[in-house]
């Protein structure tokens, strides 16, 4: 092993520049992604005395920290259950019958991935909140309370679903539908086709996608902090209480670090046990083919369910726009621009602020994932795999904590970058970069290597081969990478709370502080801020995408 | 220009990534000489390391002992960017996102050459390999014998001091093969430029090369013509890989007699034999004459199959394993039927003794 080691290290010697790119990313990996993990953890084992694991003793003498354990872990739960049958049955529906307005159906539910995580709590208050529309308005009620499990689940079931559908429609396009002709043809009924083939070939997705909605429920921040209350503690709002309420950070940073637990452990089962799980049965062109194994009634029902979704989220949006136009919800409901003459006026630093972080962030984070995926999947190098883990681990670590760590370990010498803009940029470098990454290494995996063996051939060098073969090819990887960490960096909250300052604020932050003080009209229209932005950042890489691969003459593969 | 390559005992290990206290050896001390100028094939069957050693002279594989010589360069340590050895991939590796003449412009480009002289030398060779009217195509536009000449078009513009060939016609039709096989011998004599090539279809080792390099297991078996390599095996590998071998135990009779299957017979070229030894014979099914009558070893037909240019024969032989007989121009006198009795009779020269 030494002696392979040994040898990777003098083919990499022949070229200088790609070896100091290697080191690079791993100091910064290490400096920016793993040391501020091991400052939680140390920051936990320590009070004013020294080493103790009082902080931990906590969980067993305190209820409020019990139950912020096991609220949060229910509420994964639930939230990881309905998002992957509500998924399923949209990624079923939108890609396998033959319905109408598929396009339609399938923006309006990914809808809620483009925008603040919390947008449909603010919703919810809206609908369902001591002034909501159908609450008091409709029902008249005087003493409903949404705050609590069923606030957050709900908000979260429409904030998570879109990602298991996602994920599920790209499960069930992998499996191609000859399985199901297979299955008829040798007699199956259409139950049994979807029972015995059909779900089985798309447990290990399904099993992947409940873990990834798990994950981002136990991480999310915003839901909770509004819709949670004080009666029903959950872990992420609870750690942020701890240090912004108390400044004691000992016990956040153990708060965090039994946050860090669950969601870890379900990383490492999503991507080391289920991910070599999953089947595939299409290669090369997916074939887009019509389920038979639906009847026309039950094909109708299934439908009208993903409609229903879909309307659901339509309505929680239309409820958002209105709202910002609204003078007082609840009591008076005529149109006014106030709100968002206060967010262009005295919020308008804060969008300036949030823009300027995000345009940072995003091609630095972009261009990186691009880097760490082709260093990856094409050059071998000691210590690759640690690379690998290192660049996406923060995809599995919830916001709060990378936030925690981020104050503890950059607050004090030799690095200070509380308050700048650097910490920002930096932690959503490091946290969004996991997405690109990942599509980075799937279209390298499918790139025949001898195309880039090919260039060296013919003279190319190494920084040759990259620019003028392998960028060209990894281009909508690049491109898709740069959307997710746009959004992200506009929409991101729970670690950037912890790194917002005077100087440098976020739209999110503001946002969760507007309704905090009950102006959700200031809020709404924060959020439609935050969404034309996105919408037009996407439209315009979108054109940028189109454009390029037109001048490149027909990349298809 | 052409320049001869020598390989100095060179060795490969690969370590297996699951199991690396048992490391593969994928080629293990191969020497050879590839005279500058000529086209020497690598032939095995597949994982005989055949691959690896083309791709160790092409820079991307690092060996684990020995030499590789480009004249008198040692190129162990040359960049593969550097070695100026270009190479027909099996997948063809055409670029995706650049049209055919940007494929075949791609490494003149990198060499700042005056643009008159690259669109004379692109233009040359799209001429040359048949491309004259698809410069501006995508390679998604072309077909798999099209894409095949880009990347052979791409290979030899940049006129090199040695040409690789990685099994470049395996994802090709039968017929389409047998063309460009053709195609690529004749520009290989043209250019002159010194080649290696790698296969494991024999029939393509035998119609391109001048030399025949038979590989197995890492090791070379034997080196040689193709005509060579085909009449005088040098084993019973060889004999059993390349074309249909009868492959029969045998005594040695005389100095220059043996005897086979209870019936003595002459040799053309004596090996000296001691009287009474056991050896192996290697007589090709082609060199063994068919008759209703008149013959040295009488048999008698178990299976009969026209197959248009011969009719093809398994002979069941007394005291023998059953032979293996060609029979040439057998559409103008009826197939000997399953069950017949026949004689067969091995020309004197087509009995090759294994040693």
């Amino acid at each position: 092993m030494l002696g392979t080691a040994r040898s990777q290290i003098r083919v990499l010697a022949r070229d200088p520049l790609l070896l100091a790119l290697i080191l690079v990313i791993f100091v910064c990996i290490g400096l920016f992604v793993i040391y501020p993990l091991v400052r939680v953890l140390l920051a936990s084992l320590q009070d004013r005395e020294g080493w103790t694991l009082a902080n931990y003793a906590l969980f067993a003498e305190r209820r409020l920290y019990r139950n912020a354990l096991v609220n949060s872990l229910g509420v994964g739960t639930l939230v990881g259950v309905l998002s992957v049958v509500i998924g399923y049955l949209a990624a079923f529906v939108l890609t396998r019958l033959d319905v109408p307005g598929k396009t339609l159906l399938h923006y309006l539910v990914i809808v809620p991935i483009i925008s603040p995580p919390f947008v449909s709590a603010v919703s919810i208050l809206f609908l369902f909140g001591f002034n909501g529309l159908i609450t008091k308005q409709v029902l008249g009620l005087q003493d409903f309370s949404i705050y609590g499990f069923h606030g957050v689940v709900w908000s979260q079931v429409l904030t998570f679903a879109p990602i298991a559908y996602l994920a599920l429609r790209g499960v069930l396009a992998s499996i191609s539908p000859t399985m199901e002709d297979a299955a008829l043809n040798v007699g199956a009924s259409r139950w049994q086709t979807f029972w015995k083939v059909i779900l089985p070939l798309s447990l290990p997705g399904i099993a992947s996608a409940f873990l990834v909605v798990f994950i981002e429920s136990m991480a999310d921040f915003g839901n909770p902090l509004v819709l949670a209350g004080a009666a029903f503690p959950m872990l992420a709002p609870q750690a942020y209480l701890e240090i912004t309420g108390t400044f004691n950070l000992p016990r956040g940073a153990t708060l965090a670090v039994i946050l860090l637990l669950p969601s870890i452990t379900a990383f490492a089962i999503q991507r080391y046990y289920l991910s070599k799980r999953q089947y595939v049965t299409v290669t090369g062109k997916p074939s887009t083919s019509t389920s038979k194994i639906v009847s026309g009634p039950v094909k109708w029902l299934l439908y009208a369910l993903v409609a229903l979704f879909a309307a659901v989220v339509l309505l929680f949006y239309a409820v958002i726009v209105i709202g910002a136009f609204t003078r007082v919800w609840g009591f008076d409901y005529t149109f006014t621009l106030q709100h968002f003459a206060y967010v262009f006026d005295v919020g308008f630093e804060t969008v300036a602020d949030t823009l300027t972080i995000a345009l940072v962030s995003t091609p630095i984070s972009g261009v990186l994932a691009m880097l760490i995926a082709f260093l990856v999947v094409r050059r071998f190098f000691p210590g690759k795999g640690a690379m690998e883990f290192g660049s996406i681990l923060n995809y599995a670590v919830p916001g709060t904590v990378v936030g925690i760590g981020y104050i503890l370990a950059f607050n004090s010498p030799p690095l200070i970058l509380t308050g700048t803009l650097a910490i920002l940029v930096l932690a959503f470098v490091f946290r969004y970069m996991p997405v690109g990454i990942q599509s980075g290494i799937a279209v390298l995996r499918q790139i025949d290597p001898s195309i880039e063996e090919a260039a060296q051939n013919l003279g190319a060098d190494g920084v040759t081969t990259l620019r003028k073969v392998t960028i060209p090819l990894i281009a909508p990887a690049f491109f898709s990478g740069l959307v997710y960490a746009f959004v992200r960096a506009m929409t991101a909250i729970s670690a950037a709370i912890f790194l917002v300052s005077a100087d440098w604020n976020l739209m999110t932050v503001q946002i969760l502080a507007q309704v905090g003080s009950g102006r959700l009209g200031v809020a709404a229209a924060y959020s439609i801020v935050v969404i034309v932005i996105v919408l037009v950042a996407i439209g315009v890489i979108n054109v940028f995408v189109n454009r390029m691969s037109r001048h490149t003459s027909m990349v298809r593969f | 220009m052409a320049e001869n390559v020598r390989i100095v005992g060179l060795s490969k290990r690969f370590v297996r990534p699951d199991d690396p206290s048992r490391p593969v050896l994928a080629v293990q001390d191969v020497s050879l000489d590839v005279e500058a100028g000529r086209l020497v094939t690598l032939l095995g069957p597949s994982g005989c390391g055949k691959s690896t050693l083309l791709r160790m002279v092409a820079g991307f594989e690092e060996p684990t002992a020995g030499e590789i010589w480009f004249g008198d360069r040692r190129m162990n340590d040359v960049a593969p960017n550097r070695r100026d050895a270009t190479m027909v991939f099996q997948s063809y590796a055409i670029f995706p996102h650049l049209s055919v003449y940007e494929n075949i412009a791609f490494g003149l480009r990198l060499q700042k050459l005056a643009r008159a002289d690259l669109a004379r030398r692109v233009d040359r060779v799209l001429e040359m390999t048949g491309l004259g009217g698809m410069a501006q195509r995508a390679p998604s536009q072309l077909s798999g014998g099209q894409q095949q000449r880009v990347a052979l078009a791409r290979a030899i513009v940049m006129e090199p001091r040695v040409l690789l060939f990685d099994e470049p016609l395996s994802n090709l039709d039968a017929k389409l093969r047998e063309q460009m096989r053709i195609e690529i011998r004749e520009l290989q004599q043209r250019l002159g430029i010194t080649s290696l090539y790698v296969t494991h279809d024999q029939v393509e080792a035998m119609s391109i090369s001048d030399r025949i390099v038979v590989m197995n297991e890492g090791r070379v078996e034997q080196v040689g013509t193709p005509t060579e390599i085909y009449s005088r095996p040098a084993n019973r590998f060889i004999a059993d890989f390349i074309g249909k071998a009868n492959i029969l135990p045998a005594v040695a009779a005389g100095p220059s007699e043996i005897e086979l299957a209870g019936v003595r017979l002459a040799l053309a070229d004596a090996p000296a034999l001691a009287a009474g030894a056991p050896l192996t014979v290697v007589i090709r099914p082609e060199a063994i004459a068919i008759a209703a009558a008149g013959g040295a070893i009488r048999g008698r037909v178990a299976r009969a199959m026209f197959l248009g240019s011969i009719a093809e024969y398994l002979v069941e032989v007394p005291g023998s394993e059953p032979w293996l007989v060609d029979s040439g121009n057998p559409g103008v006198s009826p197939l000997f039927a399953v069950g017949e009795e026949v004689f067969l009779t091995p020309a004197p020269a087509a009995i090759h003794v294994l040693v």
